[in-house]
């Protein structure tokens, strides 16, 4: 019964949200708007259950002192700081604002905007012609930076943002698309075991 | 250590040394670029552009002050034109870290253009799980918001009288810079079949080529120098257009790094003999 009431309610739900979206009939619509107001009300659940769980790996690693448990400080107080100003002085309250403006967004850009020394000092580094293919992508590298910025226009009589254009239109969609439609392929595969209890991992190991 | 071996070999210190000074001296200098209008900004900005006055594009923005740099003159830019033309907003708030960010940039850009809350923009709010949200938004916007951001039910506000869903809208122009796109495409422009264009980040916009070639998305602007564009096209060179200078130097700068080291390795692998 533990495993088969999940399997059966699985395979219930996906049955007929699958044949809703082939029949455009009120009665399916309904069924559709039902389900939307059940999945945000399973998501918010998830969520809560995500933030518990942060909040205990976290809590058992400042108790017994594990490693970089100073950063698990930081963590709960930040989530827990940052709840409760939210909650009292809403999302859009000063004080918010202010820890928002003063705290979260230099981090956030700063880290980012790091990533520009990172990448120039890794493509310096990794970047070498060692093998054919190496080479092609060295080169498709070069055409698509020089490409996308108004100086490789002029330094190459715009040869470098036409030929980015292809490259970008034809061997990227070309490789994409398959990629695309070889990872369509496999989660339709996946969500049909999943729907006919073939595929059962996402009901633990027990 | 010779010549061509320290080309190898230079202290990455340096390399962040030039880069900064690549980053810095374009934005003292104020050295300007001609900007060359792209096929795919074209699109996004004649779709807009088209709309009649009194029209309504639902803007979902998701990002984050991480990419703030690349979207922000974006938005910018597509409010300028929206509300130059009396075309109202609806903001949709989806990514938890970008709220405030995004609220606070239209309301910068509403003062700016003089934009009424209510009645040129109004903000939905954050809800988690897009995908969710956005299939629920098919069938009627109060669903998954009830209320504004502010708490105001959305019955109770102006612009939103005679707006229900997507076949209300006449354009979703998301600015995102998450997998957020995938879900828009996926969930709704394949469901409800709405005019979709993106503005995304640079690194992103190579992901969405070939939605543009099949018609799915009608037009992409991607990263800073697509926002560049669209301050070309609504004529009001701004931050994008400033960034184009710093971009350029910063790539060439990673080029001519990327050709030194190359130099400098296969003439010190010459000297040393073929590998076995």
């Amino acid at each position: 019964m533990k495993r088969q009431l999940p399997i059966a309610i699985t395979f219930v739900c996906a049955f007929i949200l699958t044949l809703q979206y082939f029949i455009p009939h009120r009665s399916f619509e309904i069924m559709y708007e039902v389900s939307n107001i059940w999945l945000q009300i399973i998501g918010i659940f998830a969520l809560s259950m995500g933030i518990l769980s942060i909040i205990l790996v976290h809590y058992d690693k400042i108790k017994f002192k594990k490693e970089n448990w100073g950063f698990s400080v930081v963590l709960l107080a930040s989530l827990f700081g940052m709840t409760t100003v939210g909650l009292i002085d809403t999302e859009s309250g000063p004080v918010f604002v202010w820890l928002y403006n003063n705290i979260l967004a230099p981090i956030s850009a700063t880290l980012f905007a790091l990533l520009a020394f990172f990448i120039a000092s890794a493509a310096y580094r990794a970047f070498r012609a060692r093998t054919v293919i190496a080479t092609i992508l060295l080169l498709a590298s070069i055409i698509v930076m020089m490409g996308r910025v108004p100086i490789g226009s002029i330094i190459s009589f715009g040869v470098f943002p036409k030929l980015a254009d292809i490259l970008i239109n034809y061997p990227n969609v070309a490789a994409k698309r398959a990629i695309f439609m070889g990872v369509g392929m496999g989660a339709a595969a996946t969500a049909l075991k999943v729907m006919l209890g073939i595929e059962r991992s996402y009901m633990g190991s027990d | 250590m010779g010549f061509f071996e320290r080309l190898t070999k230079i202290d990455r210190r340096i390399v962040f040394l030039i880069i900064m000074l690549s980053v810095i001296l374009p934005l003292l200098l104020r050295v300007d670029f001609p900007i060359t209008v792209t096929k795919e900004v074209q699109n996004v900005y004649d779709l807009v552009d088209e709309l009649p006055a009194g029209s309504t594009i639902l803007l979902p923005c998701e990002y984050a002050p991480d990419t703030m740099a690349e979207l922000e003159p974006m938005l910018f830019a597509i409010l300028r034109h929206c509300w130059s033309k009396d075309i109202n907003i609806i903001a949709g708030l989806f990514y938890h870290t970008g709220v405030t960010l995004v609220e606070q940039e239209i309301l910068y850009m509403a003062e700016k253009m003089n934009a009424e809350y209510g009645k040129d923009y109004v903000f939905l709010g954050y809800r988690p799980y897009p995908a969710v949200v956005i299939m629920s938004m098919g069938q009627n916007f109060r669903q998954s918001f009830p209320t504004d951001l502010y708490g105001t039910p959305l019955d109770d506000i102006p612009m939103m009288q005679g707006i229900k869903n997507y076949a209300n809208i006449d354009l979703v122009l998301t600015i995102n810079a998450t997998s957020g796109v995938d879900q828009w495409i996926i969930w709704g422009r394949e469901r409800y079949g709405f005019p979709f264009a993106i503005g995304v980040t640079a690194v992103m916009a190579a992901d969405y080529y070939q939605y543009l070639n099949s018609g799915q998305v009608i037009g992409i602007i991607g990263g800073l120098k697509g926002a560049a564009e669209y301050e070309d096209l609504v004529n009001y060179k701004d931050m994008a257009t400033m960034g184009m200078s710093i971009q350029s130097f910063a790539h060439i700068v990673i080029v001519l790094f990327i050709i030194i080291g190359n130099v400098g390795y296969f003439v010190t692998r010459k000297k040393k003999g073929p590998r076995l």
